[in-house]
């Protein structure tokens, strides 16, 4: 019973919940049991609600009963994630909460507050197991910058789980949580998705509130779920979606309604049909692994085959995308991390010396190698002399990518099909004595994120027994549209061999105990 | 485009507020130089006629009244202070004591 809690969707414990077929406390304990037996190898979680989480159970699976015994109504009326347990990545507020952004410079930062995402998932009745490890403030495609330990990936123990949202991304491929939630600056959620064989969800710049998440960079940062199906990722959008007066960037658009029923199965499957998918060369490039290109390409036939037209297109300024990157994002980021003072909160070294010392030591060695590295490259690109030449140019090319994108959709595109990462998940170590290697990771995702797009990466095949993620890239607020494409092709694969293989190392990861 | 000295790479380190080792300000500088190289290929994209976008989502910033909302309490927001005197947070003097008379 245990290992079939594990594997449930959110939707089916959603239905279990509510039939009385299982409880929340036994799906609650089936996972704290799991995290506790596999997480020592796992690394995935770097804080747990343990005490406070199971009597929230308890209080759900009381409000469960009190509404059967009143009828289907009343348990249809029940709010939609209601019981269901999820994980925050650690730089989303929750008071009460330890809220590291994966550094030490925050080491024993206590929430305050919740962020609005927070608040928004407590009312829509999911309970936070915990907070996951992640790359320090976001930075980085490995989780290997986290300051505090590694997070292996399921499927290989020697490998990475992509980053930044590694931990998120980890934790749900491995079974201890059906949901959680992962932050997207250049392809923190869509990455690591495709390295562990889930669905990620970065949805467009502006629908889900900010508010209460540690800023990386603030023009291009997003928020969205992990799952194991679309129809999940769905549900947890909805639940945090929405404007917030917290957040003047926060989208006053209405959050859409049939996020919560996105057909499923032959609906889905034959919705593709007449769609038009747009194929851009560009995602196609020198050093995309022949394995990852195979799968993707396999997926894109499989769309073909159900009805779907697919076109060839250019993306011309793609090339670009990256620098023009890592121009804007370490530049935001210098300024947004001008706050780690060890003046207000965080870590601090202040005391010898005067002032300004005691700056330069509180972030001199609060920070780590690739946020110092990042802060760095920001500020240059912003002082005096250098500002036209960097970020100016940067903020130029990005129009250019964005007017790359509106070129698909006034075609008529519904999406544009292509690969989520260039490669599978790779060794610990490979890229870290190479930032240009590293940051080359992220080559497939980050042009979406300079153009504010929505973006998902669904599972489509493994390549050497590692999971390939096909991403679909839609045009401004289409993340229902993008998810019922996943849907459908969700549904048009279910018998294919590599669907029914689970992450490989999974088991190995209970071994030590 | 010229290479950053060492000297450059220290002065953008005083100005982020960093303080770094000697070691790693030479770590910093091969790896700047190596990021710099990428950066540079941007010249070759003709931009001359291209608005610059800040974001590319078109939005109407939203206006709200002016009106007085609950916020943190003040032990709530001093909670994470490294050190705190009363309602405030307690910092370094940056006046020597003859000039606060």
């Amino acid at each position: 019973m245990s290992a079939e809690l594990r594997r449930a969707t959110a939707a089916q414990l959603r239905a279990g919940f509510g039939s009385g077929a299982f409880t929340s406390l036994e799906v609650v304990d089936a996972l704290l049991g799991a995290i506790a037996q596999e997480d020592a190898a796992l690394g995935a979680w770097l804080h747990l609600r343990t005490g406070e989480v199971r009597g929230e159970a308890q209080r759900a699976d009381d409000a469960y009963a009190a509404a059967r015994a009143s009828g289907p109504d009343a348990v249809r009326a029940l709010a939609p994630l209601l019981g269901v347990p999820i994980a925050l990545k650690d730089l989303v507020n929750a008071v009460g909460t330890p809220t590291t952004a994966g550094s030490k410079i925050l080491e024993g930062y206590i929430s305050p507050y919740d962020a609005t995402i927070t608040t928004k998932l407590k009312a829509a009745g999911a309970l936070i197991l915990g907070k996951t490890n992640m790359d320090e403030f976001a930075m980085g495609s490995s989780t290997e910058f986290s300051a505090y330990r590694r997070t292996v990936n399921p499927w290989d123990r020697e490998r990475v789980p992509g980053g930044s949202s590694g931990g998120s991304a980890s934790a749900v491929a491995a079974l201890h949580a059906p949901l959680s939630i992962g932050s997207d600056t250049g392809g923190s959620i869509r990455q690591p998705a495709s390295l562990t064989g889930i669905t990620g969800l970065k949805p467009t710049y502006g629908r889900v509130s900010r508010y209460g998440i540690v800023a990386f960079a603030s023009s291009l940062d997003q928020i969205g779920p992990f799952a194991r199906s679309a129809q999940d990722a769905a549900l947890m959008l909805h639940a945090i979606a929405g404007s917030d007066p917290r957040d003047a960037t926060s989208s006053a658009l209405p959050v859409d309604p049939a996020l919560l029923t996105l057909p499923q199965g032959d609906k889905a499957a034959s919705a593709i049909k007449g769609k038009r998918f747009a194929l851009p060369k560009e995602y196609f490039v020198a050093g995309m692994e022949p394995g990852v290109e195979a799968a993707v390409r396999a997926a894109v036939a499989a769309l073909q085959s159900a009805g779907a037209v697919i076109d060839e297109v250019s993306l011309p300024t793609t090339e670009h995308a990256l620098a023009t990157y890592y121009i804007v994002a370490p530049a935001e980021a210098s300024a947004n991390l001008a706050r780690y003072d060890g003046i207000r909160y965080g870590a601090s070294k202040h005391g010898g010396g005067d002032l300004l010392d005691g700056y330069l030591a509180t972030r001199g060695r609060g920070f780590g190698p690739e946020v110092r590295r990042r802060i760095m490259l920001g500020t240059y690109a912003l002082s005096a002399g250098f500002y036209d030449a960097y970020y100016l140019k940067a903020q130029k090319v990005r129009t250019l990518i964005a007017r790359d994108f509106d070129r698909i959709w006034t075609a008529g595109y519904d999406a544009i099909v292509a690969p989520a990462s260039p490669s599978v998940a790779w060794k610990f170590g490979a890229k870290m004595s190479d930032p240009v290697a590293m940051y080359l990771a992220d080559a497939c995702t980050i042009p979406t994120n300079m153009a504010g797009l929505p973006g998902l990466s669904t599972p489509c095949g493994l390549s050497e027994g590692l999971p390939v993620g096909l991403q679909l890239i839609g045009a401004p607020w289409s993340e229902t549209g993008l998810l019922s494409i996943a849907a459908g092709y969700e549904a048009l694969t279910a018998d294919a061999p590599w669907r029914a293989q689970e992450p490989t190392d999974l088991a190995a990861l209970g071994g030590a105990a | 485009m010229s290479k950053l000295t060492r000297a450059e790479v220290e002065k953008v380190a005083a100005l982020a507020r960093l303080g770094l080792t000697s070691e790693e300000v030479e770590t910093l500088q091969g790896d700047l130089n190596l990021i710099l190289e990428q950066w540079a290929r941007l010249a070759e994209v003709d931009t001359s006629s291209v608005p610059a976008s800040a974001q590319t989502i078109v939005q109407v910033m939203p206006l709200r009244d002016d009106t007085p909302s609950p916020s943190l309490s003040v032990d709530a927001a001093l909670q994470n202070a490294p050190a705190r005197s009363g309602d405030f947070v307690r910092v370094q003097a940056i006046l020597s004591e003859e000039a606060d008379g």
